[in-house]
């Protein structure tokens, strides 16, 4: 999930008595399916609620790039470098749609950069690990946007309108690049030397239990999550995402030849899922608190390109209030 | 030199210097001062390696000696290496991205026209496909040329202080060689395009309010016959660094 932990600022649910007219009005849009649009009455949580929400997910797809960047300049042959640079390239046009569907709901796109940068506002955990192979540009796609799709699918049915429709097409792009990444792995795997082979595997163990971090703690512990159920920003609970990525995708590491760091993860003929071992929420409270690989670094660098570029914005502005100014002349 | 041999050096230079150019913008990724610019230069990037790709398959048909494109682009050193000069500088800041870029552009698309008529089919066929590209790349770093240049005092400033470091590499840009003029001759390649680069590279400085140096003259280097800066071998040396690790490897 590249949104995690979303305030939605809620104290418990209220019921259509409790509300004011116009909550109600909305509330029973939303039960209605009936999408919200930019220009619509919504309560304040509701509004505030998508901007942390979509802001985190925008910031997310511009972080993300980072630890594909740092393979960028070394993909080792030309068809894979023009898959990383197109993919890096979907990655920043995402992170646009996101800050422009945010915008909708007024906020700005540069204060909400500023809060990343000042550490106020997060970006999703999985993006403060390093890449420290090629394999890993394989794992990411395969596994990092495998696990954003099972989130974003059911973000193109959200009751806001912009997101839902943003959605469509981040979707679109992102099934795109997991069978991207996975084609990395499987032409190391098939076809690659001992050492690739073991490159795989390493990705693997390294990304395997961020991956599920990615949807969040388990609902019992996901104070947010009844609101944002309510409001239909959110349509399944963490678990239940969680449980579809992993159902999909072990039948994928297996076909890799490939295993998963889990002694416990094994089909449960019962439950028709399967089970799998305690994830470590220590290490995700702890991302997400800052104690992280690379989160500093992330932000440190998102921080200088913005800063470095001021004096070109600055003059991009400067030069469109000259032409504007001639040409009112 | 036949004609062949000619014609193998010559596409080398084209595809070299698109993927040297590449690899600076690749260095952008993250880096860029506006996300219009990240997906700007990516953009550009995807484009340049689209047509070295195109001009390395060519010369390894051409070669026939069992190397692809692949091995043509991370297998070679830096004497080896083809591209000009200008590609391989450093990407330094947006000043100097924009500079290297407008330079090359503005060669690129003359040189690019003339070879659409080339009598080579694959070559003018290739030109024609990268000529829409290369078109827009022109555009697109004019326009910076002219934001940098009336922007701001520090942008004008900025972009002044590189021009006056980077204009000593455009003599390759003005100049040709015997390679190049032998295959002019026979209605293969582009010939020599240095009066129409500097009258268009002369009427964006005018209206960017950039003083035009002399024109720039050859000195010791020389990229298209390998002769290059300090910088290219550690460009190499980053890009080639998996296939040249793992050379069994399939990627």
């Amino acid at each position: 999930m590249y949104a995690q932990q979303v305030d939605t600022g809620s104290k418990g649910l209220k019921s259509l008595d409790e509300m004011s007219p116009e909550e109600r009005h909305f509330q029973e849009k939303v039960d209605g399916e009936v999408r919200i649009e930019p220009k619509n009455w919504m309560p304040d949580g509701y509004r505030k609620t998508l901007i942390r929400q979509i802001s985190q997910h925008a910031h997310s797809e511009i972080v993300g790039m980072l630890p594909e960047g740092n393979w960028l300049t070394r993909a080792p042959s030309l068809k894979r470098k023009l898959q990383l640079m197109a993919k890096i390239q979907d990655e920043a046009g995402h992170g646009l749609y996101l800050y422009s569907a945010m915008e909708t709901l007024g906020a700005d796109r540069d204060e909400e950069i500023e809060k990343l940068h000042r550490g106020e506002v997060k970006f999703s955990s999985i993006f403060t690990y390093p890449t420290l192979t090629w394999a890993d540009m394989g794992a990411i796609g395969w596994l990092v946007d495998g696990a954003a799709i099972v989130n974003q699918v059911p973000l193109q049915r959200c009751s806001y309108g912009p997101y839902a429709r943003a959605m469509i097409r981040v979707c679109k792009e992102e099934s795109f690049h997991q069978r991207q990444g996975y084609e990395i792995l499987l032409t190391m795997m098939r076809e690659g030397t001992d050492e690739q082979k073991e490159m795989v595997q390493d990705a693997i163990n390294r990304f395997w239990w961020p991956s599920l971090m990615m949807f969040g703690p388990s609902d019992e512990n996901s104070p947010n999550s009844a609101q944002s159920m309510a409001w239909k920003i959110k349509r399944h609970g963490n678990d239940e995402l969680r449980q579809r990525f992993l159902d999909q995708t072990v039948p994928q590491l297996e076909f890799l030849g490939c295993t998963a760091p889990d002694p416990d993860l094994k089909w449960n003929e019962e439950t028709g899922h399967y089970d799998f071992g305690e994830i470590n929420w220590q290490e995700f409270f702890d991302v997400l608190k800052g104690h992280s690989p690379c989160g500093i670094e992330r932000i440190q660098q998102r921080k200088k390109a913005i800063d470095d570029g001021q004096w070109v914005r600055d003059a991009a502005v400067a030069y469109a209030e000259k032409k504007q100014a001639n040409n009112a002349a | 030199m036949t004609n062949d041999q000619a014609l193998t050096e010559y596409l080398l230079r084209l595809a070299d210097t698109d993927m040297v150019l590449a690899q600076r913008f690749c260095e952008w990724c993250g880096n860029a001062p506006a996300l219009e610019e990240e997906i700007a230069m990516m953009n550009v990037g995807l484009d340049l390696i689209g047509q070295a790709r195109n001009w390395y398959d060519y010369v390894a048909e051409l070669r026939d000696d069992g190397h692809d494109a692949d091995f043509l682009a991370f297998r070679r050193n830096e004497r080896e290496y083809r591209n000009l000069l200008i590609a391989e500088q450093p990407r330094g800041d947006y000043a100097v991205t924009t500079a290297k870029q407008f330079f090359f552009d503005v060669w690129h698309h003359l040189v690019l026209t003339c070879l659409t008529e080339s009598n080579d089919e694959r070559i003018a066929g290739i030109a024609a496909k990268g000529l829409k590209e290369v078109t827009y790349h022109r555009r697109r770093s004019t326009e910076w040329m002219l934001r940098l240049g009336q922007g701001t005092d520090e942008s004008h400033r900025r972009l002044t202080d590189v021009v006056q470091t980077l204009w000593r590499f455009t003599y390759e840009l003005t100049d040709t060689d015997q390679i190049e003029d032998q295959l002019a001759e026979a209605g293969i390649g582009a010939g020599n395009v240095g009066d129409a680069w500097r009258n268009e590279v002369a009427r964006v400085f005018a209206e960017a309010g950039l003083a035009l140096p002399e024109p720039a003259r050859h000195f010791y280097m020389d990229g298209k016959n390998g002769k290059h800066t300090e910088h290219l071998g550690f460009l190499l040396a980053e890009m080639q660094y998996l296939p040249r690790a793992y050379p069994d490897a399939t990627w």
